[in-house]
């Protein structure tokens, strides 16, 4: 009896504990920018910089080039990648019921990197007024949205998704973009198989205000979007005729979920090539801390996602410096064994 | 009124209900009974519009498939046969989920005493996935219970749509849910509740409605329903009906021994 009172007593705290963690991974997140904009190769201090800009000393040009062309725009796309992907994974888990969809998993990044590299390649084709920068992210784009519609299409049967068929289908999704991209890697000429291969190595190292220009809007709004999704994701857990029976619109809110999931992937890969287990590691963690109420999860995801992206590219730029180590290795080293555990976890519960 | 006139219904064209006509009054409790397969699913799927029907629905004197999936949400709670559950919520998030898909979504201790009413107070902070079937079937019901809380609203019933809403419920709790639904009809709420224990049918509801393969082959007062006929008939057996001394029909269970 005691510890039904206490429980019950407890149920409060997971709701204003979810909305307490709003604040906490803010200021995490503010520390974590302030780390990414004070490490890098060069010696260049931040605070020494601030000081100046404190008491009116002009920068330095190398100050100035460090600070605001390199590691200014480095520290957004970071912010606007991890975001991304976090809130990703969270609406794709909630699309499909189910903690282990990650866009680099279920074939979303890959869907997304096939539209990247067909607008390299197939780009020079097209006339001059389509070819621009935004050509890439939203071919990007349309290749998450095709591959997120296609797996749910595949894999969700009367509003079931089987863990298997979804990891089965990502598998088989992968492969077919992975063949297509090997296609047109073999039509390319050799100036945007240059392309192709910077774009592949990915990292966050490339980082201009041009791309940020791209890749922020689009990441900007598919946050917003999910960010109202919260509540029918959360009716779509007890399965969507539940959840129309609540008077939800669940066929706008299947296709609203695709279409966030879709942009923010899809931006993330444009800029930064796809980088997995972020969008399973952070909404698997919050979940764990501040329960899968979807309404505080979506926004403390981009808060989390970022800092934990930021953490993980000021990790890549001093684990080997003055040479930078790729940082999907290190959101891998980070994410996989959590997978994993959830995976082990899950198995005595579900028969996949 | 809840009415439905000449339902069909077709699944990967097998037909599953061919020319239903079924109606509840608000102020009833109205049950459904039958065999497995015989339909009664389907029906209170084709009246919450989950699947595709061909014939007239009406709830209140309103078209069904003409409203909105929030304005049916105001006036109308479904339970499912089968719920289900991703993601490890606790009870009381279960049930608030009821609540704000209703109108008395101010009502924050609501949560509570639907819980209350389903006999599991104290339960909020638990999770649901950690609940026995029994348990978990009776949350369920406390969060469409907290989505149509007031029976009736400015005049107009709200009904209760329940697929076996005691199915695995013990005794003791098929009595307290079986006496919920009574209030709630007695308040002027409709109640349409799919069963198979016929004498708990018997006891509760208002009306009955028979089905077999697709067809509703009786309906009436339990009284006019409950017949060795028509039972024995429907669920193709040799069934035998009791009267009580205060005149309520029971059925006890009996083998036919070969003679
Ligand atoms: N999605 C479906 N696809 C194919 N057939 C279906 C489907 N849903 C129901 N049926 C069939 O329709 C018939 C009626 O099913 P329904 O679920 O309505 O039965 P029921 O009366 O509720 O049975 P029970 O008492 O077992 O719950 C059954 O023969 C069933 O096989
Ligand atoms: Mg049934």
């Amino acid at each position: 009896m005691a510890a039904t009172e206490q429980i019950a007593l407890a149920l409060p705290d997971r709701r204003s504990r979810a909305r307490r963690a709003h604040l906490v991974l803010g200021g995490g997140l503010a520390l974590a920018c302030l780390l990414s904009l004070a490490v890098g190769a060069s010696g260049t201090s931040l605070w020494g910089a601030l000081e100046k800009l404190a008491t009116g000393v002009p920068l330095t040009a190398a100050e100035q080039t460090v600070l605001w062309t390199i590691r200014m725009p480095r520290m957004l796309l970071a912010i606007c990648v991890g975001a991304g992907l976090a809130v990703s994974g969270a609406v794709l888990q909630g699309l499909f019921r189910n903690p282990l969809a990650d866009p680099g998993i279920v074939g979303v990044s890959a869907g997304a990197g096939l539209g990247a590299i067909s607008a390299i390649v197939l780009g020079a084709a097209l006339p001059a007024v389509l070819s621009g920068p935004w050509l890439l992210p939203l071919a990007a784009f349309l290749g998450a949205w095709g591959a997120t519609g296609l797996l749910y299409a595949v894999a969700t049967r009367r509003g079931r998704t089987s863990v298997a068929t979804m990891l089965l289908a990502g598998i088989a999704l992968t492969a077919m973009a992975g063949a297509m991209s090997g296609g047109l890697i073999y039509m390319a000429d050799d100036a945007q198989l240059r392309d192709v291969t910077f774009w592949q190595l990915g990292s966050l190292a490339g980082a201009t205000w041009a791309k940020l220009a791209v890749a922020a809007p689009v990441t900007l709004a598919a946050l917003l979007l999910a960010v109202t999704l919260g509540r029918g994701l959360n009716g779509l857990a007890l399965g969507e005729a539940a959840a129309g029976h609540m008077g939800l619109p669940v066929q706008r809110i299947k296709a609203l979920a695709i279409l966030a999931a879709a942009a923010a992937t899809g931006a993330a890969v444009a800029v930064s090539g796809g980088i997995a287990f972020v969008g399973i590691v952070v909404p698997h963690l919050l979940r764990l801390a501040t329960g899968p109420d979807h309404e505080p999860l979506l926004p403390n995801a981009a808060l989390l996602g970022a800092s934990l992206l930021l953490v993980a590219d000021v990790i890549s730029r001093v684990i080997v410096a003055p040479a930078e180590l790729p940082i999907g290795i290190v959101t891998a080293i980070l994410g996989a064994p959590v997978f994993l555990w959830i995976l082990l976890r899950r198995r005595g519960l579900v028969d996949l | 009124m809840l009415r439905a006139t000449d339902i069909r219904v077709r699944i990967g064209g097998k037909p599953i209900l061919q020319g239903v006509d079924f109606r509840a009054e608000s102020g009833q409790v109205t049950a459904i009974v039958g065999p497995n397969g015989s339909g009664k699913s389907t029906l209170l799927k084709a009246i919450t519009g989950e699947v595709d029907s061909t014939g007239g629905l009406e709830i209140n004197g309103a078209d069904i498939r003409r409203r909105k999936p929030w304005e049916l949400a105001a006036i109308r709670g479904v339970l499912p046969q089968a719920a289900v559950l991703s993601f490890p919520f606790q009870v009381g998030e279960v049930v608030r989920m009821g609540l704000r898909a209703g109108i008395s979504a101010s009502r924050s201790r609501l949560p509570e005493m639907a819980l209350a009413a389903v006999g599991l107070e104290g339960y909020a902070g638990r999770l649901y996935q950690e609940l026995s079937g029994g348990e978990q079937q009776r949350a369920q019901l406390a969060r469409v219970l907290c989505q149509v809380w007031e029976p009736l609203v400015d005049g107009q019933p709200r009904w209760l749509l329940l697929d076996e809403p005691v199915a695995s419920l013990d005794i003791g709790h098929q009595l307290v849910v079986m006496q919920l639904l009574r209030r709630y009809a007695e308040g002027g709420g409709g109640v349409v509740a799919v069963m198979h224990d016929l004498n708990l049918s018997a006891m509760f509801a208002d009306r009955m409605t028979v089905m077999a393969r697709g067809r509703v082959t009786a309906s009436g007062a339990p009284g006019e329903v409950m017949t060795d006929a028509v039972l024995s008939a429907t669920y193709g057996c040799e069934l035998r009906v009791n009267a009580a001394p205060a005149g309520q029909s029971f059925l006890l269970p009996h083998m036919a021994v070969a003679p």
